[in-house]
């Protein structure tokens, strides 16, 4: 079990009452998204600023302090646009909110300060060291080669991430924490309460809800809530053929297919209350 | 809920049973996450708690008696996104701020000695080095110092333009933007020197050899004018805090190289994101430092021209950030323990 969900992005992440949440790693996809709409936000912020020193009809007397302003200005957007954000309580900057990712210590519940600094000082190295080597690639002779050198040696950092099982950026590594998904949670419909017309039509017998385990159970369940008709009928017509089920005249496919997952999830957690977790059709306990 | 569906699962009657406090708690995480918890009331804090471990348990019987995929994969999501609202929680920003000053900096501080020891030992070789080759042949200034920061400072320079430099009033009108270009400046280098230490250390140790190598050159440079106590004088106002903050950059940076080359006994990622917390603390308090330092240098260098008062200003500085930081207090007094804080655990 453990494997399997460590394969697909899951981490463990026992609570103080001992319930495992098994976290969902942020995608690499996210990430890069996130970080380009930041950037967007920190360009535009920028420039928005720029106007506003422009038109709010600044007196040549006083250039100067808009001027220090700008620089300011400029230097704390740059280095802590992130950390700021990454302080609130969301732990997230406007484009990880976006990406519905936030960033959460390793290990831990709470995200300090520090490592939220940390992280993101090494955001430097990370990012804007190899946009400064790139800057000047232009370059011949040996100061092209030097910032060529440069620019392969601080892709190492920029790739980090791609190179280790938590995705984890070297200031990530460095502070502690990783970045996990936060999902708004959606109750979808409880299936085995869908509407099915006339019910007490569909009596199945124990062998015929004994024939699937709990793995076939999750795939007809995501095939009705995908209700795509095609494929609706092409496991209706699989499921009768393999349970023996012959269908009366105007027996619809999403009926009959909500009653036997009905009849099905229900045969399942009896057996589960029993102990017994029969993990699919070939699984004959 | 329709009244004529039959519930015939017990995991559907589970699900009926619970709603309600589900909802209600992702409708109290609405309001903590976007900030509001101000404005949840007395009951609704005590309800938080009470729903999340709920919520919690629920999540335990579900994963083990249900088979609907959706309540697992939503209470999964409902109970990470409560307990990182319940057990994340900051403490207020003033009192993190409190707690900065006066004990989390200094104790940062106390921690990184050894380090420190080391990255000024480097600095003052690096500075040593400059200044005797510089004074053996005035060449070397141009190995040392990019043309770009040295302007029209430069062997070739006279003695008296040289003089003008350390007095000047030039540009007495852009103090404001001298200083905030200054400080902008100093702390994008010090960031990568304490960054650069996660590659082992290696390049802030260069980055600190070569600060002082420039910082020499300009020291041997003016020396060889017999302009020694003059520069003293303008290097020291702004530079005890200035180069004491570089140091103390590099110092974080070697901190956290260390602990990546040699965890010792822990593993060597925990190691790294100990050393981590430790050093990114310390960069909070020199991105302060340097402001400081930008100040003295932007505004205090230009408009006091007395070397005496130079080296006065530059000496209280040193003595104020030393004391600040290495007079022995005990920290378990004044220790705010999150864990204990009432904010923390809401």
């Amino acid at each position: 079990m453990s494997t399997t969900y460590q394969e697909s992005g899951r981490r463990t992440l026992i609570t103080p009452e001992g319930v495992d949440l098994r976290v969902t790693l942020a995608d690499i996809g996210a990430r890069i998204g996130a970080m380009t709409l930041d950037l967007i936000f920190i360009i535009l912020m920028f420039i928005a600023a720029l106007f506003i020193l422009i038109y709010s009809g600044v007196k040549t007397e006083q250039w100067e302090t808009s001027l220090s302003l700008l620089i300011l200005f400029a230097f704390f957007l740059r280095s802590f646009y992130f950390t700021a954000f990454e302080m609130s309580r969301r732990a997230a900057t406007p484009g990880k909110r976006i990406m519905k990712i936030r960033v959460a210590a390793r290990g831990k519940p709470r995200l300090s300060a520090n490592s939220v600094f940390a992280r993101n000082a090494l955001r430097e190295i990370e990012f804007f060291l190899p946009l400064s080597f790139l800057a000047g690639s232009g370059a011949t002779g040996v100061d092209g080669w030097m910032s060529g050198l440069g620019l392969i040696w601080s892709c190492i950092f920029l790739f980090f991430l791609l190179f280790n099982k938590d995705r984890l950026r070297a200031g990530d590594l460095i502070a502690g924490t990783w970045v996990v998904k936060t999902p708004r949670p959606i109750l979808a419909k409880d299936l085995a309460s869908a509407d099915v017309i006339g019910r007490e039509r569909f009596a199945f017998t124990p062998a015929q809800v004994g024939a699937y385990g709990v793995k076939e159970l999750h795939v007809l369940e995501d095939v009705l809530r995908m209700r795509d008709p095609e494929t609706l009928q092409d496991v209706a017509t699989r499921i009768r053929n393999k349970i023996g089920w012959k269908a009366s005249g105007n027996e619809e496919n999403i009926d009959f297919l909500n009653a036997y997952y009905g009849a099905l999830r229900g045969r399942l957690e009896t057996k589960l209350l029993m102990g017994v977790r029969r993990k699919d059709k070939f699984d004959t306990r | 809920m329709p009244s004529n569906l039959q519930l015939t699962l017990k995991s559907q009657r589970f699900r009926e049973e619970r709603k309600e406090d589900w909802r209600a708690l992702e409708a109290l995480l609405g309001k903590v996450e976007a900030g509001r918890v101000r404005q949840l009331s007395n009951e609704d804090m005590l309800r938080l708690p009470r729903l999340y471990r709920a919520t919690l348990s629920a999540l335990s019987v579900a994963r083990a008696t249900s088979l609907d995929q959706s309540v697992i994969t939503y209470l999964e999501s409902l109970t990470t996104r409560a307990y990182y609202a319940i057990y994340g929680s900051q403490i207020g920003l003033g009192r993190r701020i409190v707690s900065f000053f006066r004990h989390d900096w200094p104790r940062a501080m106390q921690l990184l000695w050894k380090d420190t020891a080391v990255s000024t030992a480097i600095l003052v070789l690096g500075t040593l080095l400059g200044y005797f080759l510089e004074i053996s042949n005035p060449d070397w200034f141009y190995a040392f110092v990019p043309s770009g920061l040295a302007g029209e400072r430069s062997p070739a320079a006279s003695t008296e333009s040289l003089r003008a430099v350390l007095y000047d009033k030039q540009g007495q009108g852009g103090l404001g933007v001298f200083a905030a270009f200054l400080f902008s400046h100093n702390s994008r280098v010090a960031i990568l020197c304490f960054a650069l230490g996660f590659a082992f250390c290696i390049p802030t140790v260069i980055l600190l050899l070569m600060t002082g190598l420039m910082l020499g050159g300009f020291i041997g440079l003016y020396a060889s004018r017999d302009l020694g106590l003059e520069i003293g004088g303008w290097l020291s106002i702004h530079g005890t805090t200035e180069i004491f903050a570089i140091i103390l950059a590099g110092a974080a940076g070697l901190y956290i190289g260390r602990a990546i080359a040699f965890p010792g006994e822990r593993l060597r990622i925990n190691a790294a994101s100990h050393a981590g917390q430790t050093g990114g603390l310390a960069m909070a308090g020199v991105i302060i430092m340097l402001l400081f330092a930008g100040l003295l240098e932007g505004y205090g260098r230009q408009l006091i021209n007395a070397d005496w008062l130079r080296y006065v200003i530059g000496l209280i500085m040193l003595t104020i950030w030393l004391s600040y930081f290495y007079i022995p207090r005990d920290f378990s007094k004044l220790d705010i323990n999150p864990q204990k804080n009432k904010a923390g655990s809401i």
